[in-house]
């Protein structure tokens, strides 16, 4: 596709601006070559954005099952909510604006609720970021208990990668565990791995394969007892939303993706938002204002000296929460779990569908999502995950998650969430059994795939090892 | 599946190949390019730090993740194979001409595999 520069003529514009009607006055020091900006006219930008926009696939285009992440559809009275006047324009530093605290008050409220949480946080703008805060508050916690000691964070080897990451930019070193065949945490390697140096286990419950760990008290008391604390990475949330409580299960402190399991837009379409919640115990050290209410009038409080201090201006994405708390509204106390039950119904069932075909990487009930692995298929007739999920693209349904997570080989981790219909599982199992027989019948027609969409297969290798990121300017 | 004789493994999927008995050099297998994928990025360790057995020592990224890779034996970094920075490729082209770093002072070596011990391990492995 053509780029705005590739497109551009000169002279042409478009004309929106009046003529000049004060003395123009040239400064003493200007540029002295032309400006690289591309010369079009309104029609030719709107047409430019618009082809790209038909060449990006989203929620609103078709089903999109990408395993770990909750691509659940976006109310658009999300969007009506955090479009309204009341919220777009006002300023953080406005005193007391009473309808944005209450929805701050409020949304903490309920998240705390459904979290099982005393406490929480608005400030971290996502996932990873909310990491990050949760381990600041786990480290301030152990410096000021007279424990700086302990510097050790466990993370079995099923977390996502960011869980890791977040870890060593906190500072602490990272002990991986491996998982049991489940993917759960194996119990005898967590208690050896914990000792007097542990700062903490962090956990994503659901696990990775989709999986509820059975022991999951037991995990947080063995880590309890050796002195540490647990971190819930609330990425998982969606099955169990309402359902059971990372604080029943003796979390200490989470975070939420709203962009996950409370139906904000996600990856590109964002912000995001992570707030973090935590037990009594550690609220103090939670970043940023709090808001208290007091016979109805509700105020902006700053926290203790112990607080770990900003690590985001003000309440974070306010307008993300909003949206978060608008479908929190509209679902209700019912709504929630409901949400949540046919999140792991519509897993169950398209998994139910595949699983005479396809190999699963564990069998027996799932929760919100499943992993299929390809190994057998590449060992087979050298028909790879990748090939499978380019091949998913030409029926119109984006792929699922590739290549994770990595301890099982040739893995598609599929999550169709709850917002899909029965007739789209129908119509995506089909795709997907069809896919199985070309796989045998035609090989070489799966590693060419994708063969209709705007970018075929791109150069992975070369993209990551000589990636070109602008476009070159020619005077 | 190549597995030089003439030097050592890891469980881990590392090479050793001592140049004295007290120094050595040390690269991915065969095995491990192959399982990795296409290398896109490594990071090496820095020289003069100390590998310890069994613990990270630097990572490498394919297409598909990033790997730890664990020093084989303990010892003190002496050189760092700066050519890989700018092609990661050469690990995959000759996993066993392209040493990661060198190490001196070399200890803890007693648990490292033959070829033959270590290919039976990878067969284990990928059952």
């Amino acid at each position: 596709m053509k780029t705005l520069f590739d497109r551009s003529v000169p002279g042409r514009h478009c004309s929106i601006l009046p003529a000049c009607d004060v003395e123009v006055r040239t400064p003493a020091e200007t540029r002295s070559s032309a400006l690289h900006l591309p010369e079009l006219s309104e029609t030719d930008i709107s047409r430019h954005y618009t082809e790209l926009a038909k060449q990006t696939f989203g929620v609103n285009d078709g089903f999109y099952p990408l395993g770990s992440c909750t691509m659940k559809y976006n109310p658009k009275i999300n969007e009506r909510a955090a479009s309204l006047s009341g919220f777009t324009n006002i300023h953080p530093t406005q005193d007391h604006v009473q309808g944005s605290l209450k929805l701050l008050h409020t949304a903490e409220k309920y998240l705390c609720e459904i979290t099982g949480m005393d406490a929480m946080t608005f400030q971290p703008a996502a996932g990873a970021h909310g990491e990050l805060t949760g381990l600041m508050l786990i480290k301030r916690y152990h410096e000021l208990s007279g424990h700086p000691e302990r510097t050790k964070i466990i993370v079995p080897d099923s977390a996502h990668g960011t869980n890791p990451a977040s870890s060593a930019m906190c500072g602490f070193t990272v002990v991986n565990i491996p998982s049991a065949p489940d993917g759960c945490v194996d119990l005898e390697r967590l208690k050896e791995a914990c000792g007097e140096d542990t700062a903490g286990l962090m956990l994503t419950n659901p696990n990775t394969l989709g999986i509820f760990d059975r022991n999951i008290q037991q995990i947080t008391e063995i880590v309890h007892a050796a002195g540490g604390l647990c971190y819930y990475d609330g990425a998982n949330l969606n099955p169990v939303m309402g359902i059971v409580r990372p604080g029943d299960m003796g979390f200490d402190c989470i975070h939420l993706n709203l962009h996950k399991s409370f139906s904000t837009p996600h990856g590109g379409g964002g912000p995001g938002s992570g707030p973090v919640g935590c037990k009594k115990f550690l609220e103090a050290y939670l970043p940023g204002d709090r808001i208290t209410e007091k016979d109805g009038v509700y105020s902006i409080e700053q926290r203790s000296e112990e607080s770990i201090g900003a690590v985001r201006s003000f309440h974070g994405n306010f307008l993300v929460i909003v949206k978060a708390f608008a479908y929190l509204t509209a679902l209700g106390k019912q709504g929630v779990p409901e949400a949540a039950q046919n999140a792991v119904l519509n897993a169950n069932y398209l998994k139910h569908k595949l699983e005479d075909t396809y190999e699963l990487a564990n069998k027996g009930i799932c929760m919100h999502e499943f992993v299929l692995t390809l190994e057998g298929l590449k060992k087979e007739i050298g028909v790879s995950a990748m090939d499978v999920a380019k091949a998913l693209q030409d029926y119109g349904i984006h792929p699922p998650t590739m290549y994770f997570p990595l301890n099982v080989h040739e893995a598609l981790m599929v999550e169709p969430t709850e917002t899909e219909s029965k007739e789209m599982l129908d119509h995506v199992a089909e795709i997907f059994l069809d896919v199985w027989k070309k796989a045998h019948e035609d090989p070489e027609y799966l590693h060419g795939a994708p063969h209709h969409s705007p970018i075929k297969r791109p150069d992975e290798v070369k993209a990551a090892r000589h990636p070109v990121l602008r476009v070159p300017l020619h005077d | 599946m190549k597995t030089p004789v003439e030097l050592k493994y890891a469980k881990t999927h590392e090479w050793v190949r001592f140049t004295s008995d007290t120094e050595c050099e040390v690269g991915l297998t065969d095995y491990a390019q192959d399982a990795l994928g296409d290398l896109v990025f490594v990071n090496l360790p820095e020289p003069d730090a100390e590998a310890v057995k069994g613990e990270t020592i630097c990572d490498v990224e394919s297409v598909k993740a990033v790997s730890d890779v664990y020093a084989p034996v303990s010892g003190t970094v002496t050189e760092v194979n700066e050519e890989l920075l700018d092609a990661p490729e050469k690990i995959n082209e000759d996993p066993y001409g392209a040493w990661l770093f060198r190490l001196s002072d070399v200890s803890d070596a007693d648990e490292l595999l033959d070829a033959e011990a270590y290919e039976k391990h990878c067969e284990e492995e990928g059952n």
